[in-house]
C-alpha cells in the first residue's frame, strides 16, 4: 500500500504532492528513503519539503534497469575508453550500481585477453597438458595405463583456440548489451575534460560528454629494437595465439610466464626450445626456491636449453632459403657473444601500455614510458602531479599490476568510489598464475621482497613449506612434484605470500589469496576444514605447519 | 647466497689459518696436497658411489633427488643409482649442504668414486665447489673402468659423420636436444655432421652417432584431413622408419654389462656338465593338483633341488677364494629371471610361490633389494617354458652349481623286459665347479633329485 503511494508522488513529479500526504506517509516515506541509500538523501532533515527533491530519477531508474538521464547535461554518468577487461568488469558494475555507461571500442571487444591472450593461450595450454600426458608413457605405465601413439592436428588445435576466443568475446558482448551499456565503436580520443570524441577511421566523430572517464586501452606486445616482426618466422605471442605454424625449433626471447608457457606448448607439440633471458637467472620474476624446482621440473627434462645473460640485438626473420638469425650481446659487457639460427623466433619480452593517441596532452596528462600515471585510488594524475578531476585508468595503462583480473578488480574499485564511496584496492591480495604443466601461482611478496620489508619495518618472518608428496590426491594422480610455500609474520600471523608449484596451483592458491584480502590469520586458517582427499590439504598441511607464536 | 661466495676466491679456506679463512684471496696455492687435512678442518664430505652388490663395480646416476644448495638431513634420500641389479636410493649420512654433485644425471662413477660433496655449512660450499671442480674431469671417468659399459664414448664408429666436418669457417648448430643427448651419450658434437635443416645437428645425429635406434617421431601431424601438408621434417622422420633397420650397435646397459662381465668371469672357473633324464608324469600329476594353489613348476622344481641339496651338502658348496670349500649354512635356490634387456639370477626362493611372484615383478622392474638378489647358493634356470628340451648353463660367480631344466617331452622307453612304453621324460643337465665338486657327488645328487621328482609326495610336505 505504501509503495503505491509512493510511486504516485514520482509519477506525479516532485514537490507539489508531497504536501498532500499525511503524517504516516511521511512517515514511511522516511523508511523508504533510508533503505533506498540516497547518498544525499541520508544526510537530509526529515522535511516534506526537502523529501521529494531528494527524489531524483536517477535512483530510482536504477531499479527499473533504463539509463535514466542526470542531473546535469552529461551524455552519460561514465564512459570507459576500451573494452577489454578492465572495461567490461567496470562496465558491469557500473551499470549495477546504476550509472548511465557507454563503453568505446576500437577494436574487438574482449581485447586482449580474450583475442590474443588469456583465453586462446589457455585453450592451447590445455591441449598441451593433454597432449604431455598421453605422451608420458613411462607416467602412464605407472598408473597400469597404455596408450597407443598419440598425435595431433595443428589445424584442430588452432581452431579449439580461435573458437573459444570466438565465443567468449560474443559472450561478453551480450553480456554488456543486455544490461543496457552502450557499445560504440570507434578509436575513443580525450578532448578535454569530461569530453570524448570517438569514430570510425575515415569516418566523422561523435562527441560525447561524460561525468567519469575511465581508460582501460591495455596493451600490446613489446617489442625492443633491433627485432624485425614477420608474423610468420619472428613472431610476437599475438601471432603465436594462432598456431598458425609448429616449429622444429623456436627461440623464446624472455622467461617470464609468456616465455614459459609458450614453452610448455611448443615442447608439448614437438618442437625444441632455446630461451634467452636478459636476466642472469630464468624466471626471474618468481620467488627463487619456487623457480628453481619449475626449473628442475620445466626446462631440463625437456628439450629446452637456454643462454642467461644476453641481450637479442639482432633478429632476422627467415628468407630466401636463411633460418632466423639471432645476434646475441652479453648484458653486461655488451660485446657479441652468439649467433643462433633457429626455424623460428617468439618474443615474449614483456607488454608495452597502448596509450598512444588518446589525446591525453588535452588534459595535460604526460605518459612515463607509455603507463599513465595513477595514485592508489586509480586516478590520473597529470603533468604537475596533480589529480585530474573525474579522470581514471586502469588496467594495463597504468602498469600498476599488468593481470587481467587485477584490471577488473581496478575498475569495480573506480566504480566504486564513482557511486561514492571510497576504495582501495590491495593489490597484494590479488593472485597471479602461471598455467604450465606443473601450474604456479602466487600472492603476496616473494621471499626476498618480504626479507626487504621486514628489516625495513622491523618485523620477524617465518617461512612455511609443504611437498605434494605428502598428498594423498597427489600421489592418486602420480603427480606428487610440487611445492607450496607460506611466508608470514609468526608475531601476528598476518600472511604476507603464498607461492604454489603443482598439479592446479592455480586454483588453489584462491584460499591463500582470499586470506589476505580478508586479513585472515595463520592461526584463524588452521581452523578451516578441507575435503579429503583433495590437493587443498596441501594449503591445510601449510597453515598447520606455520607455528604462530601467541 | 651460495653464487655471493663464489664470487671470492674459492681457494681461501685452505690455507690453514683460522681467522676469517674468506676473505683473504691467495690464488697463490690452490690445490695443495695439503687439502687432505683441511678436508677435516673445513668438514667437506664425499657422497660416494655405493656398492648396492658385491658384483657392482661401477653406477649410473639416475637422478638427483637434491640439488646444488639444498639442505640435506641424515637419512634422506638423495640421489637414485642404477646398479647392475636394480635402481635404489641413495641416502645421506651426514647432515649439511649439497654442495657440489661431481657425476650428473645420466653419468657412471666406479663403486667408491665420490659423486657429490656434502658441505657442513653454507661457507664451505664454495670450497666444496672447488675441490668438485678439480677432481671433475677425472671423476665422470668416460672411458677407463668398466670394460663393456658405456659402448658409445669413440662416435667414429659406425654409420653417419665418414666425411670430417670440413670447412673450419661453418658454424656447428645444434638442437637443445641434440646437445642433450651427446652429452648423455658422450657423443663429441664437433665430429657430427648435420643433417637437419640448414644444416644443423639433429637429436637423429645424435643418436645414429651413439648407435641409438631412435625411438618412435614426435606425434606430429597425421590429421585426417589430408589438406594439410606435413612438415618435411616429418616426412624425412617417416622416411628413415619405413626401412628396415640395417647393421647398428646398441651399447649395453648396465644390467647387459654386469652380465657379460659375470659370464666372462666364469670361464676362469673349471667347469663339467653332468645330464640326467628324469620321469615326470608323477610330477606333472602333482602339478595338476597344486596349480590352482598358485603354486608353480619351478617352485616344485626348485623345492626338489633343495630337498637333493639337503642331502648332498657338498653340491650346496663353493670355492670363494680358490683353496677352500665353503659349506652354506641354509639352501638359497636362485630362480634365474628373464627380463627385458637382461637376466638377473639372484632371486631367494623360499617355496612360498606368492612370495617368489612377488619377487619375479619386482625383478622385472628393477626393484630388487640387494640382498634379495645376492644370496643364492645354487641356481635353477627353467627353459622348458619355451620348448627347450636340453641346454646347459654357465655357472654363475660364487656358486658351485646351477642345474639347467628342459621340457619334459613324451619319450618312448624300453624297460627292462624289451616292451616299450611312453614316459614323459625332463632332461636336466647341471654345470658345476670341479674345484669342490666332483662328478661322483654330481651324479649322486641327481639320482637322489630324480627319486624325489618321481615320488613328489614329498614336495608337499
Amino acid at each position: 500500500m505504501h509503495s503505491i503511494s509512493f510511486s504516485t508522488a514520482i509519477i506525479a513529479g516532485p514537490n507539489h504532492h508531497m504536501s498532500d500526504f499525511s503524517p504516516p506517509s511521511l512517515q514511511f516515506c522516511g523508511l523508504r528513503r533510508a533503505t533506498l541509500r540516497f547518498s544525499r538523501a541520508s544526510r537530509s532533515e526529515t522535511r516534506r519539503g526537502s523529501l521529494s527533491s531528494k527524489l531524483h530519477f536517477k535512483k530510482l531508474s536504477a531499479s527499473l534497469s533504463h539509463n535514466g538521464s542526470t542531473a546535469k547535461a552529461f551524455d552519460y554518468d561514465l564512459v570507459i575508453i576500451g573494452a577489454g577487461v578492465g572495461g567490461h568488469g567496470a562496465a558491469l558494475h557500473a551499470v549495477e550500481k546504476g550509472l548511465k555507461t557507454a563503453i568505446i571500442e576500437g577494436d574487438v571487444i574482449g581485447g586482449t585477453c580474450v583475442n590474443r591472450g588469456c583465453v586462446p593461450s589457455k585453450a592451447l595450454l590445455a591441449v598441451s597438458g593433454r597432449m604431455r600426458e598421453l605422451q608420458n608413457e613411462h607416467h602412464l605405465k605407472a598408473l597400469g595405463l597404455q596408450v597407443s601413439a598419440a598425435g595431433y592436428d595443428r589445424q584442430g588445435v588452432a581452431d579449439h583456440a580461435n573458437n573459444l576466443a570466438l565465443k567468449i568475446r560474443n559472450n561478453l558482448t551480450n553480456s554488456m548489451k543486455a544490461i543496457g551499456v552502450d557499445i560504440l565503436t570507434g578509436v575513443g580520443t580525450i578532448l578535454g575534460p569530461q569530453k570524448v570524441k570517438y569514430g570510425k577511421v575515415g569516418a566523422s566523430d561523435n562527441v560525447i560528454t561524460a561525468k567519469n572517464i575511465i581508460i582501460a586501452t591495455g596493451s600490446v606486445p613489446f617489442v625492443p629494437k633491433g627485432i624485425e616482426v614477420d608474423g610468420k618466422t619472428v613472431i610476437t605471442s599475438d601471432h603465436a595465439l594462432k598456431l598458425e605454424v609448429v616449429p622444429d625449433w623456436v627461440a623464446i626471447v624472455g622467461s617470464g610466464y609468456i616465455g614459459l608457457e609458450f614453452s610448455d606448448v611448443y615442447t608439448a607439440l614437438g618442437s625444441e626450445v632455446t630461451f634467452i633471458e636478459a636476466l642472469d637467472q630464468l624466471m626471474p620474476g618468481f620467488d627463487p626456491e619456487i623457480s628453481k624446482l619449475a626449473q628442475r621440473v620445466l626446462i631440463n627434462p625437456r628439450k629446452i636449453d637456454y643462454h642467461t645473460g644476453v641481450f637479442a640485438t639482432k633478429i632476422t626473420p627467415a628468407k630466401n632459403g636463411k633460418p632466423v638469425t639471432i645476434e646475441l650481446i652479453d648484458a653486461k659487457t655488451k660485446e657479441p657473444k652468439d649467433t643462433l639460427e633457429v626455424d623460428a623466433a617468439l618474443i615474449a619480452t614483456g607488454r608495452a601500455p597502448f596509450t598512444e593517441g588518446l589525446g591525453l596532452e588535452n588534459i595535460n596528462v604526460a605518459t612515463e614510458r607509455g603507463f599513465i600515471p595513477v595514485d592508489e585510488h586509480m586516478r590520473v594524475i597529470n603533468a604537475e602531479g596533480n589529480l585530474v578531476p573525474h579522470f581514471y585508468c586502469i588496467g594495463d595503462a597504468n602498469g600498476k599490476m599488468m593481470l587481467a583480473h587485477a584490471a577488473s578488480a581496478q575498475g569495480i574499485s573506480v566504480v566504486e568510489q564513482v557511486s561514492g564511496k571510497d576504495h582501495v584496492l590491495n593489490h597484494l591480495s590479488i593472485p597471479a598464475a602461471c598455467f604450465t604443466h606443473p601450474e604456479i601461482s602466487m600472492v603476496g611478496l616473494t621471499e626476498p621482497q618480504a626479507k626487504e620489508k621486514a628489516e625495513k619495518q622491523g618485523f620477524e618472518i617465518s617461512i612455511a613449506k609443504t611437498s605434494f608428496r605428502a598428498n594423498t590426491k597427489a600421489l592418486a594422480e602420480n603427480e606428487g612434484e610440487g611445492l607450496a610455500k607460506l611466508i608470514y609474520r609468526p608475531d601476528n600471523g598476518e600472511i604476507l605470500g603464498v607461492h604454489i608449484f603443482g598439479m592446479h596451483a592455480a586454483d588453489l592458491i584462491h584460499e591463500a589469496s582470499n586470506a589476505i584480502a580478508l586479513g585472515t590469520r595463520v592461526q584463524d586458517m588452521k581452523y578451516a576444514v578441507h575435503a579429503h582427499p583433495t590437493l587443498s590439504e596441501v594449503l591445510d598441511e601449510l597453515f598447520k605447519s606455520a607455528k604462530h607464536k601467541t | 647466497m651460495s653464487s655471493l661466495l663464489q664470487s671470492r676466491a674459492p681457494t681461501l679456506s685452505f690455507s690453514p689459518s683460522p681467522a676469517n679463512p674468506l676473505r683473504r684471496p691467495s690464488a697463490a696455492f690452490p690445490f695443495r696436497p695439503r687439502r687432505t687435512t683441511t678436508k677435516i678442518q673445513s668438514k667437506i664430505r664425499e657422497i660416494f658411489m655405493p656398492a648396492l652388490s658385491s658384483t657392482m663395480t661401477e653406477g649410473k646416476i639416475v637422478s638427483w633427488i637434491k640439488s646444488e644448495g639444498d639442505v640435506l638431513s641424515k637419512g634422506e634420500s638423495v640421489v637414485v643409482v642404477e646398479s647392475d641389479k636394480a635402481d635404489m636410493d641413495v641416502e645421506t649420512f651426514y647432515d649439511g649442504i649439497l654442495a657440489a654433485i661431481v657425476v650428473a644425471e645420466g653419468e657412471s662413477a666406479p663403486v667408491g668414486a665420490p659423486i657429490g660433496l656434502l658441505a657442513e655449512s653454507e661457507a664451505e660450499i664454495s670450497v666444496a665447489k672447488a675441490k668438485a671442480a678439480s677432481s671433475g674431469p677425472s671423476a665422470p671417468s668416460p672411458p677407463p673402468p668398466p670394460p663393456a659399459a658405456a659402448a658409445p664414448p669413440p662416435p667414429p664408429t659406425p654409420v653417419a659423420a665418414a666425411p670430417v666436418p670440413s670447412d673450419g669457417p661453418k658454424k656447428i648448430v645444434t638442437t637443445p636436444f641434440a646437445k642433450k643427448l651427446a652429452k648423455q651419450h658422450k657423443v663429441d658434437i664437433n665430429t657430427l655432421v648435420g643433417t637437419g635443416p640448414f644444416g644443423r645437428i639433429t637429436p637423429a645425429d645424435v643418436e645414429a652417432a651413439a648407435g641409438i635406434k631412435p625411438k618412435n617421431p614426435v606425434p606430429v601431424v597425421a590429421p585426417v584431413s589430408a589438406a594439410e601438408a606435413p612438415k618435411a621434417a616429418a616426412a624425412s622422420k617417416a622416411a628413415t622408419f619405413a626401412e628396415i633397420p640395417g647393421a647398428t650397435t646398441v651399447p649395453f646397459t648396465t644390467m647387459q654389462s654386469a652380465v657379460s662381465k659375470n659370464m666372462l668371469e666364469s670361464l676362469s672357473v673349471p667347469t663339467f656338465r653332468v645330464g640326467y633324464p628324469v620321469s615326470t608324469d608323477a610330477l606333472d600329476a602333482l602339478y595338476v593338483k597344486v596349480k590352482k594353489k598358485g603354486v608353480t613348476m619351478t617352485a616344485l622344481l626348485a623345492k626338489a633341488a633343495a630337498m637333493a641339496l639337503a642331502q648332498h651338502r657338498v653340491v650346496n658348496s663353493s670355492c670363494k677364494d680358490g683353496k677352500s670349500f665353503t659349506y652354506n649354512g641354509s639352501v638359497n635356490i636362485a630362480v634365474a629371471v628373464a627380463i627385458n634387456g637382461g637376466l638377473i639370477t639372484p632371486l631367494d626362493l623360499y617355496l612360498l610361490s606368492e612370495k617368489w611372484k612377488e619377487l619375479v615383478e619386482k625383478a622385472r622392474s628393477k626393484q630388487l633389494q640387494p640382498h634379495e638378489y645376492n644370496s643364492g647358493t645354487f641356481t635353477l634356470s627353467n627353459l622348458g617354458m619355451f620348448g627347450v628340451d636340453r641346454f646347459d648353463a654357465i655357472l654363475p660367480p660364487g656358486q658351485g652349481a646351477i642345474m639347467a631344466v628342459g621340457a619334459s617331452k613324451p619319450t618312448v622307453v624300453a624297460d627292462a623286459d624289451g616292451f616299450f612304453s611312453v614316459k614323459s621324460k625332463m632332461l636336466v643337465n647341471v654345470t658345476a665347479d670341479h674345484r669342490v665338486i666332483y662328478g661322483a657327488d654330481l651324479a649322486a645328487f641327481l639320482q637322489t633329485f630324480s627319486k624325489i621328482i618321481e615320488n613328489p609326495d614329498s614336495l608337499t610336505m
